[in-house]
């Protein structure tokens, strides 16, 4: 199998070569190591084609070696775990892995979409602005949709994603990103000061570039000192490795996001496992150690297939032992480039030649060349030749103004280093340029963070290693963890020389951002049109907004824009470092809340009992509440609720109502602060009684509504709606935290605690008997209307009666404790048989409001006052209360206001819709005679037709007008009676019986 | 040189070296007209308006970074006219005109896409609400409809239909809805402003106002300097309020933030603008293939122009939620924006109680659908001192009197709205 | 953002609601006859309830730790920034001081 890996070198690299897989790429099966990643194992199989780029669809090869790569992206797995623009440069390797290259048709090697290329004198930054005008009608029709084919780069799955995501929080002292040598020094001191330490690696593997660079950590090679100083880390109970976890984002109060990719190196997560956790982890101080990016020279033709960054040739050589090509040149204009030479010439590549930018090329350099016989031109590359195969040949001009050519099919190219200052800059502070490294350094990190080594311009190892070292041992200590010193692991310093070169001019594109196909003439263009601020260069070409959010484009562009305009890189500056550091997958975000666990779920106490007798159930907030009961032979819903409501009317009936608000308001001033948060007046209410009770926000609008009753001299029990349970206990709080800490008395929800049932009907007292003691008093005399009180049930239990009614009849609601909701529930049926008992739902319920014509939800819809809902003679003139007075100003007293009243059609056949607007008869449609519209509706069996309240235009003086409900949306307009609101024994006797 | 395919071709044969900067990098000058703080796309389009149908060209629009370096810059490209309430209705229906033929009227192409929005209901209450609202679309002579279960499915197949906590029973459509690319909305109207005389000033903060003797606001100080003007207009929607201190104001009216996202771009999935009714999030895909969403605010107060966590993921969790084919899509990049929270959900066009200062302010997270109407009405204002007939109603005197625009009933809680 | 809550200790921000500036005081008015309080009171409550200084820079402001011990507090906080300064429990921070004639007027 390994035969067919024809660039695998015979040894090394930290791969296992007893362990060969099997992957495909574009259906073409090939083999790799465990260890390596798809890009290493492509280019130990001699792959140079690997995708397609963005705009002009221009063959692209592998690029890098990391989470920077802008051009190796590729469609990995198949189905519904596919997954676009995934780096073949981060994938680990699995035996089966199968990946197809993306945004090509029909191949990668002919791509009907290049022509895009040739177009590409027109198709240039921003040309879209400047057509597709004429005419108007064809945007949408055929440019868009053609541009919208053509641009993208994957394909997602299209279906639900059938993997599980994870959320967790950590905690520590002292959060480590990256295990470099920086973050292992750091790692190192910190740990042994004894501080909890969290060291997170992206990566399979710690150790970060001594995985690929080599050398030597006190005087042992430094891929050992790294194992033993994992080691040492591993075995510390304060220390937290955690690899393949990537930081991509820095919060506030310390918080950090992280990735941790799980699964992602097999091909399904086991059972039961996630394939990605989302990391917040809380860290007093954090140490950025996460490296530097080397990034391209923009030189015509840079962007062939072949052409790799030197760092990335090294790290194919040393850690994955595949060589990129076989005759290697090299552009650089730093000392650091020149070592990828000594790597290839260590794996036995041949070095075409070496092109070195500098006028002065160190003499170590030149020795080198002379002692391995290989060429060094002081020059720059000026164009590349060959094609989607690779590069054939490297045109150089020489710095004494001549020209040469040379074969080659490997070009590594180094421009420098870029500190990863992007984590730095989350909180918007602004990199600091360091022009002895021609590099943007962090400045203004957020609170907490320091930055060690190649992340903070310490390019050279000795240099990562002794900051690394110092800032793990103060972060330690600035934790109170001071512990022993220890010296600084010591490495060489090795020369990082470099002098800036952005940009060679030649007559091929040179690309600054490789995967959206930014130019180098791109950058002039928006120069030229004064698109000049870094923002609007980026925004105007769409430089630095590819996947790789600029890691390998946004310096190279700033810069090439500053010589444009004759200011100086850090006057340029650079655009904003936005989270996430890398891409992270929406589901991660998500964790489990997803599906049915999307939200919480609230079971009221008779769920179950209602399930058992197939209750449909709707969603009321995060409450699952009966409906209505279907009974065999209906046919519907409406004949469901219609039986409910008439044997509730005729008979007995009960309803679960136990997701209503409920708060224990107790202490000596109870009734005050009753009378504050309230309109109407709570202090004056009798203990045993029950009253209904309004209450405004501050601005004078209706908050919410529902009965409170005295249960003694300091004690009273106050209901809400379903809906506002929440803030209308936050609202309570702080008016007594906030507002009147003076007045003795405390609140306490008690809605999870009691279950409610309503029990209506004219034989209601009679259902009730059943299961109360029968030495309880339950008539009129002895049980009034709104009368409270504690009764005891058959059996001992002490249980609430209210006698409050909601659907207009003679009805208690009783409370237990929820624990035995269900048990009652199923006692109500028990003894109830006699009488017909009905359970009904919120249906049943709702329509028995309406023809009583109490208002809920849509008529408190937060825009009414208490006059609007008829209620305003309720207000309390003789106490302040919260919203007396904004509701007093001229427009919420206006007498056009909407108010509201009952509508019902003039053909009794005819539905009555909610949202129907209520236009009067004989006017043109339009918004001058648009007058209300209707809030509530149903079919009232009592009735006998669609009924329904309204919010409509000095409603209350237009009782029996005959006015329009207008329904464009349902294609509907027929006329209604205004009428009184309510529709069913407006005196009360049924109630009060 | 006017834009077409025919320029661009003739452009390309000389390499592109022919085309001049799309506005004029003016220097300020010792007064004008109208000076508008703010070069968004409000205070952009109010100049283009003042010069265009007002005929008052000695104008200067002062930005404090770059012009659309802020909320224009930074929003989720929607374009809608769907609302409900009486003075919102007809202003974001006039705006929707306005983008209707925004790209013949300044010759750039902003990418104006009605390819539809659709606000997703999952109750009856929140259908009710709906039809009210469409209703009044329809009353107004704007395009919706009311779609059932099955239309939504049959539209968006991939929404999660089957398994969903809070199932989706249908939708309000507004086909005419989209979106448009927000940065080119901001250089098309600093492109046809220049051309119409109009100086657009970059670099330039105001730091305090001019007044003379009666008061009365006769110019501005910037960085660059004093600058006489006529009348100033303010659109500087998030920072409002510092702006409106310095003419000792107070406004009803916190800048709270606001995060967006974008994913990696893939090829073509959503074909408008969903909104999801049982949480907080929102979604298009922009043309070169990103996912743009959004969802609630973070809640507090903020200047800061990023966000945390829990709103993240409150909006991921919104976003599975409605279609978890999104799982693997990444997200590619995080920003917060700062709005002007007013205290009903609504803006504010009015003169402000010192003479001579205008106030654009309160878009809420509404901004960049209003742009092209709330140039013009605020120019009307400006040119005729008075409110234009779109915007009678966002007078900043209306919570004294009582006479909030509330479309959500939340009352003076901005975070809510 | 992390508030340290004075009773249950440091937490993630998303387990509190958010109200706003804690400066302005709801005022004191009693109420001296048919519902109506003291001249000038709309525009008391107008200034309470709707004008914001919308402060850039350190701010006190109300949190409700509602995911937890549901109390008030008053945390001063840079709004350019994201920086806490400092957590208090809320009791008593929202009222005006009450004027003693009002008072008085109001006790009847």
């Amino acid at each position: 199998m390994a035969s067919q890996q024809a660039n695998r070198l015979a040894a090394g690299g930290l791969i296992d070569r007893t362990t060969p897989l099997r992957f495909s790429f574009d259906g073409k099966t090939m083999t790799g190591y465990a260890g390596d990643t798809l890009a290493s194992a492509l280019v130990a199989n001699g792959v140079k084609l690997v995708g397609r780029s963005f705009k002009y669809h221009r063959p692209r090869g592998i690029l890098t070696a990391g989470s920077e790569e802008p051009n190796a992206l590729v469609e990995l797995r198949s189905g519904a775990r596919r997954e676009p623009n995934t780096r073949a440069t981060t994938i680990e390797l699995y035996d089966g892995l199968d990946a197809l290259s993306q945004n090509r048709w029909p191949s990668l090697g002919f791509d009907v979409m290049a022509v895009n290329s040739l177009l590409s004198p027109i198709f240039v930054a921003g040309f879209y602005y400047k057509t597709f005008m004429w005419p108007a009608k064809f945007w949408e029709k055929i440019y868009e949709p053609a541009i919208r084919r053509a641009a993208g780069l994957g394909r997602p799955s299209g279906v639900a994603d059938p993997d599980h995501y994870d959320k967790a929080w950590a905690h520590c002292d002292v959060l480590i990103v990256g295990s470099g040598p920086a973050g292992l020094a750091a790692a190192l001191a910190a740990g042994r000061a004894g501080a909890r330490v969290i060291l997170a690696e992206e990566d399979s593997l710690v150790g970060g570039r001594l995985n690929s660079d080599g050398g030597e950590i006190d005087t042992i090679p430094a891929a050992e000192w790294a194992d033993a100083a994992l080691g040492e880390l591993r075995s510390m109970r304060n220390v937290r490795v955690m690899t393949r976890t990537a930081v991509f984002g820095v919060y506030d109060g310390g918080t950090y996001g992280a990735l941790e990719r799980v699964n992602d190196h097999v091909p399904v997560p086991p059972k039961h496992q996630v394939r990605q956790r989302l990391w917040r982890i809380v860290a007093k101080r954090c140490i950025l150690a996460a490296g530097a990016t080397e990034r391209p020279i923009v030189f015509p033709g840079n962007d062939t297939p072949g052409v790799m960054m030197a760092s990335a040739v090294r790290t194919y050589i040393e850690r994955f032992a595949a060589v990129p090509g076989k005759r290697l040149t090299l552009f650089t204009n730093n000392d650091d480039g020149w070592r990828t030479v000594e790597s290839a010439l260590q794996a036995g590549v041949e070095i075409a030649a070496v092109i070195d930018a500098r006028k002065d090329v160190p003499a170590r350099c030149k020795a080198l060349a002379e002692d391995d016989g290989f060429a060094l031109y002081s020059g720059n590359v000026t164009g590349v030749r060959g094609g989607k195969a690779g590069i054939s040949h490297v045109d150089i001009g020489l710095a004494n103004g001549r020209r040469t050519t040379v074969s080659a099919d490997t070009l590594a190219m180094s421009g420098g280093w870029n500190p990863s200052v992007g984590l730095a800059s989350h909180h918007r502070g602004r990199p600091k340029w360091q022009a002895e490294i021609a590099a943007f350094v962090p400045d203004g990190c957020p609170p907490g963070m320091t930055v060690a080594g190649a992340a903070n311009g310490e390019l050279s190892l000795g240099a990562c290693l002794r900051s690394g070292h110092e800032a793990g041992a103060s972060a330690a200590a600035d934790c109170g963890h001071a512990g022993a010193k220890h010296t600084a692991p010591a490495a060489t310093d090795e020369s990082v020389a470099i002098a800036p070169l952005w940009h060679v001019e030649g007559k091929q594109k040179a690309f600054v951002d490789f995967q959206h196909d930014v130019t180098a003439s791109d950058v002039a263009l928006a120069q030229r049109e004064g698109f000049e601020s870094v923002e609007h260069l980026k925004r105007y070409t769409t430089l630095g907004m590819a996947t790789d959010q600029g890691k390998t484009s946004n310096v190279t562009g700033l810069a090439i824009m500053a010589q444009l305009t004759g200011r100086s890189i850090p006057q340029t500056g650079t655009t904003i470092y936005r989270p996430p550091q890398v891409p992270v997958a929406i589901g991660a975000f998500a964790g489990h809340h997803r599906d049915e666990n999307f939200h919480a779920t609230r079971l009221t106490p008779s769920h179950h009992w209602a399930a058992e007798r197939g209750a449909v159930f709707v969603d009321t907030g995060l409450w699952k509440r009966a409906q209505w009961y279907p009974q065999p032979g209906e046919n519907d819903w409406l004949e469901s609720v219609s039986r409910e409501v008439l044997a509730v009317r005729n008979g007995v009936g009960f309803c679960d109502v136990s997701t209503l608000g409920k708060i224990d308001v107790m202490g000596k001033d109870a009734g005050v602060f009753l009378d504050r948060v309230y309109l109407n007046a709570f202090s004056s209410l009798g203990v045993g009684k029950a009253r209904y009770g309004l209450m405004l926000r501050e601005d004078g609008i209706v908050m919410d509504d529902g009965t409170t009753s005295r249960l003694a001299e300091d004690h009273y029990y106050l209901t809400t709606t379903t809906a506002k349970a929440g803030p209308v206990m936050q609202h309570l709080e702080f008016c007594r935290q906030v507002l009147w800490p003076e007045l003795d008395v405390q609140i306490t929800s008690c809605t999870d605690q009691w279950a409610t049932f309503s029990i209506a009907g004219p034989k209601t007292r009679d259902l009730l008997r059943e299961i109360v003691d029968p030495a309880e008093d339950l008539s009129n005399e002895g049980f009034p209307f709104m009368g409270v009180r504690e009764v005891q049930l058959r059996g001992g239990m002490v249980a609430r009666l209210f006698r409050i009614s909601f659907s207009g009849e003679m009805a208690f609601e009783i409370s237990v404790p929820a624990r035995y909701g269900d048990a009652l529930a199923r006692n109500l049926m028990i003894a109830g048989k006699p009488f017909g008992v009905t359970p009904y739902g919120t249906e049943a319920l709702g329509v028995m409001r309406i023809e009583k014509g109490h208002v809920a939800g849509p008529e408190l819809n937060g825009t009414t006052t208490a006059a609007d809902l008829g209620l305003g003679k309720m207000m309390s003139k003789k106490k302040d209360f919260v919203g007396r007075v904004m509701a007093g100003r001229e427009a919420l007293v206006a007498q056009d206001r909407q108010v509201v009243v009952g509508i019902k059609p003039l053909d009794k056949t005819r539905r009555l819709r909610s949202g129907a607007h209520i236009i009067p008869r004989g006017t043109m449609v339009g918004p001058e005679t648009d007058q209300g519209y209707v809030t509530s509706v149903c079919y009232s069996p009592i009735v006998g037709q669609w009924i329904g309240l309204g919010l409509v235009e000095r409603g209350r003086e237009r009782i029996g007008e005959i006015v329009r409900a207008h329904d464009p949306l349902r294609d509907e307009d027929y006329e209604v009676e205004i009428c009184n609101p309510c529709f069913y024994d407006p005196e009360g006797g049924r109630q009060r019986g | 040189m006017k834009y077409s395919i025919f320029s661009l071709a003739k452009a390309a044969l000389t390499g592109h070296k022919g085309w001049g900067r799309a506005w004029r990098d003016a220097a300020p000058k010792a007064h004008y007209d109208v000076v508008i703080i703010g070069g968004g796309g409000h205070g952009l389009a109010t100049a283009y308006h003042l010069a265009e149908r007002y005929g008052i060209r000695n104008v200067a629009v002062l930005e404090k970074g770059w012009i659309g370096s802020g909320n224009a810059g930074r929003n989720t490209t929607i374009i809608r006219s769907n609302y409900g309430l009486p003075g919102n209705t007809g202003f974001y229906e006039l705006s929707m005109k306005l983008w209707e033929r925004m790209e013949q009227d300044l010759n750039y192409n902003t990418m104006v896409s009605q390819r539809g929005i659709i606000n997703l209901y999952h109750s009856d209450a929140q259908r009710d609400a709906f039809a009210r609202r469409g209703n009044t679309m329809r009353i107004n002579g704007i395009d919706a409809e009311l779609l059932d279960k099955a239309a939504v499915r049959k539209m968006l197949p991939f929404l999660n239909h089957d398994n969903a906590r809070f199932p989706i029973m249908g939708g309000l459509v507004q086909r005419r809805g989209g979106t448009a690319r927000h940065d080119a909305v901001v250089w098309g109207y600093a492109r046809a402003a220049d051309r119409l005389g109009v100086d657009i000033i970059q670099n330039c903060e105001v730091t305090g106002f001019v007044r003379d003797h009666n008061g009365r606001v006769a110019g501005v100080e910037t960085s660059r300097g004093r600058i006489g003007a006529g009348k100033v207009g303010m659109a500087v929607a998030g920072n409002s309020s510092r702006v409106a201190a310095m003419a000792g104001l107070r406004l009803p009216i916190e800048s709270h933030v606001l995060q967006a996202f974008v994913s990696e771009a893939i090829k073509p999935l959503i074909p408008g603008v969903i909104t999801f009714g049982a949480g907080h999030f929102y979604v298009s895909q922009s043309d070169k293939g990103g996912l743009v969403f959004g969802g609630d605010i973070d809640g507090y107060n903020s200047y800061a122009q990023r966000g945390n966590m829990p709103v993240i993921e409150d909006v991921c969790e919104g976003g599975m939620a409605l279609m978890p084919m999104i799982g693997r899509v990444r997200m590619l990049r995080n920003w917060g924006g700062i709005m002007d929270m007013s205290m009903d959900g609504t803006p504010i066009i009015d003169k402000s109680p010192v003479d001579g200062l205008y106030v654009n302010a309160g878009w809420c997270y509404g901004g960049f659908k209003a742009t092209p109407a709330s140039g013009l009405v605020f120019a009307h204002l400006m040119a005729t001192d008075t409110p234009h007939e779109e915007a009678r109603r966002f007078r900043l005197d209306r919570f004294e009197r009582g006479a909030m625009i509330d479309e959500k009933g939340q009352g003076a809680q901005p975070n809510l709205h | 953002m992390r508030i340290a809550c004075p009773f249950c200790g440091e937490r993630e921000n998303g387990e509190f609601t958010y109200l706003g500036d804690a400066k302005p005081k709801r005022p004191f008015v009693a109420v001296i006859e048919d519902g109506k309080g003291a001249e000038g009171e709309q525009d008391a409550f107008y200034e309470y309830v709707y004008l914001r200084d919308n402060v850039a820079g350190e701010m006190s402001e109300y949190w409700y730790h509602g995911g937890g011990c549901r109390s008030w507090l008053v945390v001063k906080r840079n709004t350019l920034t994201h920086e806490i300064l400092s957590v208090a429990a809320a009791p008593g921070t929202g009222a005006a001081v009450v004027d003693v004639a009002m008072a008085k007027a109001g006790t009847e």
